[in-house]
């Protein structure tokens, strides 16, 4: 190709790209300015947006705070985790040997970090001294207690119901009693209240989402004669949204603004009074709060889903806004 | 520039607005578009700015045949037409300027060439001392002529307008066809729909006359 019929073409090109860098500066100016018109027009009605800011508000914190709630219930539950043990009754038949065999045996296992042997007449002596039924015990013509082995596994749950399912089925052995139970009925309702809280969260973000919808809608119904003539003008769909999802967007971030404030007051109302609680019951426990991530995720949350309700409005109403 | 070929409007409700229309109108031509109210007139002007498209028939407009325009393409056909409405279609909310700028901000215009553009606009129309004025505190002359610098901030090639000086007085109404007479020598298209045959008789320019629905005495 000839250098004559190179150059124009490379003008072309140029001509081209200046013309695309024109085109993406005036998108991120309408950006600027939809983000900046309608941040202005949010505030030019301080009581009304503050109104919709508060409603949002406490429709997120209400499971944002039963979150902070459900947290601080595991990081209380996890404390009490670890010590769990094995009572092993050992039948009436084996013999003081026989137990300390078991003993042995059970002591060479990996999984296990401690076990120590009870005998029944260990164990009635303690008996009689804790329970001062010593003069009522001493009547009886023989000890009604079995020797017991009181295993302590490593840490980790699986280790611990592994160990209760082989131990169960050792003849030598009458009961073995897992004093874990409890915590697995704590731990099951805390999965219940996780999913409530889950289901609760799911239909107030819904509720958000249409609220927004509808605060957008009404702001559309408003400006129909301006989205006429920017219609009429040659404005895009797209250029006719943005404010409108600008807008969703400030509702948004303020409402999770909001909650978060709400969800920090509830906690500042409640912290001293748990704080004390937990002394009364010699625990250093501390309420947990949202923390700085948190509070951010919960203003994010707030727009995104401001974003989604305007998108919602906007796809339904926008279209049917056209010249006539 | 604009060419109708045998178009047809029918609506719905089986009334038809414009029957085997043909018109050819040539890059540095004002016309004007006259007839009595419901004629077709507006009907017109809506299918070149696809408002509402024919029921048959073709319409090009500066070389593009307007079916093969799409949904999505009709915003940036409507960005090369300027539009002056009777009842100006100003935003009541925003001043002069931002009225005016409206097109460049669509057509995404950086902000000093946005500036330079209209503030050129207004002084063509004689309003450069208003930019800051809002709307309702202009006349209805200077209120058209805004809605015209709106029209002609973006250099469209076609400037089209409906009934202009519908609502001005005769004084008025001779001074807007003196701007788009400025316009049309400067290579725009002009379309003028107006019913005031004692104004456009006397400016020389080639009269199409709608009498319902139909053509009748396909230019002078």
């Amino acid at each position: 190709m000839s250098p004559a019929e190179n150059k124009p073409r490379r003008d072309g090109a140029s001509a081209r790209r200046t013309r695309l860098r024109h085109l993406l500066q005036g998108w991120l100016a309408h950006h600027r300015l939809s983000a900046a018109d309608s941040l202005a027009r949010v505030l030019d009605h301080p009581f009304s947006s503050a109104l919709t800011w508060l409603v949002l508000g406490i429709a997120l914190a209400l499971p944002a705070a039963l979150t902070v709630a459900l947290d601080n219930a595991r990081a209380l539950s996890d404390r009490w985790d670890s010590p769990a043990q094995l009572s092993l009754f050992l039948s009436g038949s084996v013999s003081a040997d026989e137990a300390q065999a078991l003993q042995a045996a059970l002591r060479q296992r990996e999984d296990i970090e401690q076990v120590v042997f009870v005998s029944r007449d260990a164990a009635l002596a303690e008996f009689s001294a804790l329970s001062g039924f010593a003069d009522v015990l001493d009547t009886l013509e023989r000890n009604p207690l079995p020797d017991v082995l009181l295993v302590t596994p490593l840490p980790g749950s699986d280790a611990v119901a592994a160990l209760y399912a082989e131990l169960k089925d050792d003849p030598r052995i009458a009961e073995v009693v897992l004093d874990m139970a409890w915590l697995e009925r704590l731990n099951t309702l805390m999965q219940l209240s996780r999913r409530v809280v889950l289901a609760l969260g799911s239909v107030l973000v819904a509720g958000v989402v249409l609220i927004l919808g509808n605060t957008i809608r009404l702001a559309i119904e408003s400006r129909r004669e301006e989205i006429v003539v920017i219609k009429l003008v040659g404005g895009s769909n797209a250029f006719v949204r943005r404010p409108f999802l600008y807008t969703g967007l400030w509702y948004g971030v303020g409402g999770g603004a909001f909650a978060a404030l709400l969800v920090a007051a509830a906690l500042w109302f409640l912290g001293g009074p748990v704080t004390r609680l937990a002394e009364l019951y010699q625990s250093n426990f501390r309420l947990g709060g949202l923390g700085i991530m948190g509070s951010l995720n919960l203003v994010l949350i707030g727009g995104l889903l401001g974003l989604a309700g305007a998108w919602l409005a906007v796809a339904r109403h926008l279209r049917l806004i056209a010249p006539r | 520039m604009i060419t109708f070929d045998r178009v047809s409007k029918r609506y719905a409700e089986g009334h038809e607005a414009l029957s085997e229309i043909s018109v050819d109108i040539r890059q540095d031509e004002m016309v004007f578009l006259t007839g009595h109210s419901g004629a077709g007139k507006s009907t017109l002007l809506r299918l070149i700015m696809l408002i509402e498209r024919p029921t048959r028939g073709q319409v090009i407009v500066d070389g593009v045949n307007l079916a093969k325009v799409g949904e999505r393409g009709i915003p940036r056909h409507r960005r090369n037409i300027g539009v002056v409405f009777q009842n100006h279609q100003l935003l009541f909310d925003r001043n002069v300027f931002d009225n005016v700028a409206l097109p460049l901000v669509i057509a995404g215009y950086e902000h000093r060439e946005i500036g330079r553009r209209v503030r050129a606009a207004l002084d063509k129309v004689g309003l450069l001392s208003k930019e800051r004025a809002l709307p309702v505190t202009l006349s209805g002359g200077e209120q058209q002529r805004v809605g015209i610098a709106r029209a002609v901030v973006a250099r469209p090639r076609i400037l089209l307008a409906d009934e202009p000086t519908g609502n001005l007085d005769p004084l008025l109404s001779a001074e807007i066809m003196q701007l788009f007479e400025a316009f049309s020598q400067v290579g725009v298209t002009v379309l003028i729909a107006s019913h005031d045959l004692a104004l456009i008789s006397r400016l020389r320019h080639r009269i199409l006359t709608l009498r319902n629905g139909r053509l009748v005495g396909a230019g002078s």
